[in-house]
C-alpha cells in the first residue's frame, strides 16, 4: 500500500501549483481552473487522511466539496461569460475599470 | 434524525422552506409589482426572526453534534435576520430606481442569510464550509446584479475569484485539520488537541482556515477584493453584504477558534495582533485618500473588520476571553447598525448612472435636506468612535477589553488610528454643512425609515449600552 506521506506530499503540489496559478495567470478561466486544481487537492489529502483513519466522514465530505464546486462553477462560467459579452475579453487584467 | 434535531435549526430551515417557495411564488408575481416579493421575503425573515427569539434560553447540539443551538448563535442569528430586513427594505426602492427590479434579488438576499445563520450554528468543519459557501455564492450573484452595467459585473467577478481562492485555502485547512485531529467536529479537535502536544500539521491547518476567513472579514492583506466588490456591487447589495457576510464571518471565526483551536492560542495570539493591527492601519489610512462614498466606506469597513478582531485577540486566556469577545459581539451590533445606515444614506443620495456618489456630491446637504444630513452625520460621529453615539461605547469596551489582556499596544494603535479616520469621516460632514451644492436626494418612506430608525438607535443605544452589553456577554455562556 502507497503511504499516505505520499498522497498528502502530492496534494501539497497541487495545490501549491493552484495557488501560483491563481497568482500568476490573467486569463479569468485560467485562473479558476487553478482554483479548482486547490478544490481538488484538498480533495485527495482529505480522502487520503480518510482512508487512514477508517472512517466515511472524509469521503462524505469529499462529496460536498465536489457539489459546492460545481456550484461554484455554474456562477462562476456565468460571470465571465458576462464579462465577455460586455468586454470582449476575460484577461482579468483589462477587467479593471474599479480603482483607488 | 429526531424532531429535537430539527428545532435545533428550526429559524434557518423555516427561511430555507420559505425561501423555495418564494423562489416560485415569485413566477406568479407580475413585473411590475415586485414589491410583493420584497414584503413576502420581509414577512419570512420576520417569522425566523420570531423563531430564533422564542429559542432563546434554549442550548443544545443537533444532527449528531453537526450544528449548536447557544445563546451565541441565537445573538448572531438575530442579527443576521435584523440585516436581512434592513436589507430588503434599502433593495426595495432602491432596485426600481436602478431598473434593476427582479424577483430573485430577495430570494438570493434569503438563501445569503441562511448560509450566515448556518454558520453562526456551525460546530463542524463540514458545515463551517458549506454555510459559508451557501453565504458567498449568492452574494456573488448580487454583486453582479446590474448585469450589462461593467462595473457590477467586475465587482461580481473579482468578488468570485478571490472569494472561491479564500474557500480554496478554507477547504486544505480543513483537510490539513482533519488529517492531524482525525475527525471534523470542533469539540472532538479541542479534545485531540489539548489529548497531545498541538501538531504542526493541526496548527498549519487552522493558520489556512484562518486565511480563508481572512478574505470573508476582508482583513489586511486579504482585502484586496473588498473596495472593487462594494464599489461595484448595486449600493443595496454592499450594504447588505458590508454586514451580514461579515458578521457571519466573524461568528465562524470566533466559534471556530475559542471552541476548537484554544491550544493553539499560543501560535495564533502574535498572528492575529498582527492582522488586526495591519487592518486597522491600512484601512484607515488608504480611506483617507478616496474620493467615492462607497470605495470611502468599503475601506473604513475594512478597518471595522480590524476593530473587531482586536477582540479575538486576548481569545486563549481564559480570565479576559468572555469579556473580550464580549466586547466585539458588542461591536458587530455597533457596526451593523451604523454601517447600514450610512448605507442607507449613500442610497438616498445616489442617483442612476453612478452619478452622487462622489463625497463632493454630498455638498449641501444639510440646506436641502437637513434630517438626511443629520443622520448622515450621527453615522460617520459612530464610525468615528465620538460621543454621543454608539460607536463610542463600542471602542470603550473593545479598548478596555484589549488592555486588560494586556495588549497596551493594539489598543494604543486602535485609538490612533481612530483619530486618523477622524479626518476623512469629518471631510463628508464638512461637505454636508460648510459646501454650497444642489444634491437630488430621493425620499421614499422605507429609505427614509431606515436611515431615521438607524440614526435614532445609534444614539439612544448609547444611552443604555448596559443592558445590550450584558446581552452579548450572556451569548457566551457555552462557549466559555
Amino acid at each position: 500500500m502507497v503511504p499516505v506521506d505520499y498522497y498528502v506530499i502530492l496534494s501539497a503540489i497541487l495545490f501549491a501549483i493552484g495557488v501560483l496559478g491563481v497568482l500568476i495567470r490573467r486569463n479569468a478561466l485560467i485562473i479558476f481552473m487553478s482554483i479548482e486544481l486547490m478544490l481538488n487537492a484538498a480533495n485527495l489529502a482529505i480522502v487520503a487522511f480518510g482512508s487512514v483513519i477508517e472512517s466515511f466522514s472524509g469521503q462524505i465530505f469529499v462529496f460536498f466539496v465536489i457539489a459546492v464546486a460545481a456550484a461554484e462553477v455554474a456562477i462562476g462560467l456565468a460571470l465571465i461569460v458576462e464579462i465577455f459579452k460586455s468586454k470582449r475579453s476575460i484577461d482579468v487584467d483589462q477587467v479593471s475599470g474599479l480603482k483607488g | 434524525m429526531t424532531l429535537s434535531d430539527f428545532t435545533t435549526i428550526l429559524p434557518v430551515a423555516i427561511l430555507a422552506v420559505w425561501a423555495c417557495a418564494l423562489l416560485v411564488a415569485d413566477l406568479f408575481i407580475p413585473k411590475d409589482r415586485k414589491g410583493v416579493t420584497a414584503l413576502l421575503a420581509a414577512l419570512g425573515l420576520a417569522i425566523s426572526l420570531g423563531y430564533t427569539l422564542s429559542q432563546i434560553g434554549d442550548e443544545r447540539l443537533g444532527f449528531s453534534g453537526m450544528v449548536a443551538l447557544d445563546g451565541f448563535s441565537i445573538f448572531l442569528n438575530a442579527l443576521i435576520l435584523v440585516c436581512g430586513l434592513l436589507g430588503v427594505a434599502l433593495a426595495y426602492d432602491y432596485l426600481k430606481r436602478m431598473n434593476i427590479e427582479r424577483g430573485e434579488y430577495y430570494v438570493l438576499l434569503l438563501f445569503s442569510s441562511i448560509g450566515a445563520m448556518l454558520m453562526a450554528q456551525a460546530a463542524d468543519l463540514i458545515i463551517v464550509f458549506l454555510a459559508l459557501e451557501l453565504l458567498s455564492i449568492p452574494l456573488y450573484v448580487l454583486s453582479a446584479f446590474a448585469r450589462s452595467n461593467v462595473s457590477s459585473e467586475e465587482a461580481g467577478l473579482k468578488y468570485f475569484l478571490l472569494g472561491a481562492f479564500s474557500s480554496g485555502f478554507l477547504v486544505y485547512g480543513i483537510a490539513l485539520i482533519f488529517g492531524a485531529a482525525h475527525t471534523t467536529n470542533l469539540y472532538a479537535i479541542l479534545a485531540a488537541a489539548s489529548a497531545s502536544t498541538v501538531s504542526p500539521l493541526l496548527a498549519f491547518g487552522a493558520a489556512l482556515v484562518l486565511i480563508g476567513f481572512g478574505f470573508k472579514i476582508a482583513a489586511v492583506p486579504f482585502h484586496m477584493w473588498t473596495p472593487d466588490a462594494y464599489q461595484g456591487a448595486p449600493t443595496a447589495v454592499t450594504a447588505f453584504m458590508s454586514s451580514s457576510a461579515k458578521i457571519a464571518g466573524f461568528a465562524a471565526l470566533l466559534r471556530v477558534f475559542v471552541t476548537a483551536f484554544s491550544p493553539l492560542a499560543v501560535n495564533m495570539t502574535d498572528v492575529l495582533w498582527g492582522l488586526s493591527a495591519l487592518t486597522m492601519v491600512v484601512g484607515n489610512i488608504i480611506a483617507i485618500t478616496q474620493t467615492d462614498i462607497k470605495r470611502m466606506l468599503a475601506y473604513s469597513s475594512i478597518a471595522h473588520a480590524g476593530y473587531i478582531l482586536m477582540a479575538f485577540v486576548p481569545y486563549g486566556n481564559a480570565a479576559v476571553a468572555p469579556v473580550s469577545v464580549a466586547a466585539g459581539l458588542f461591536y458587530l451590533i455597533v457596526y451593523a447598525v451604523t454601517n447600514f445606515g450610512a448605507w442607507g444614506v449613500v442610497i438616498a443620495v445616489e442617483r442612476t448612472e453612478g452619478k452622487g456618489l462622489a463625497i463632493s456630491d454630498y455638498s449641501g446637504l444639510a440646506k436641502n435636506h437637513p434630517a438626511l444630513a443629520a443622520a448622515m452625520s450621527i453615522f460617520m460621529v459612530s464610525l468615528i468612535g465620538f460621543p454621543p453615539t454608539l460607536g463610542l461605547v463600542g471602542k470603550v469596551y473593545l479598548f478596555r477589553a484589549v488592555i486588560d489582556g494586556g495588549f497596551v499596544v493594539l489598543a494604543v494603535i486602535g485609538v490612533l488610528t481612530s483619530i486618523i479616520s477622524a479626518f476623512y469621516y469629518l471631510r463628508v460632514v464638512v461637505n454636508m454643512y460648510m459646501r454650497d451644492g444642489e444634491p437630488a436626494v430621493r425620499r421614499e418612506f422605507w429609505l427614509d425609515f431606515t436611515w431615521g430608525a438607524l440614526a435614532f438607535l445609534t444614539v439612544f443605544l448609547s444611552l443604555i449600552p448596559q443592558t445590550l452589553f450584558a446581552w452579548a456577554s450572556s451569548a457566551l455562556m457555552k462557549l466559555f
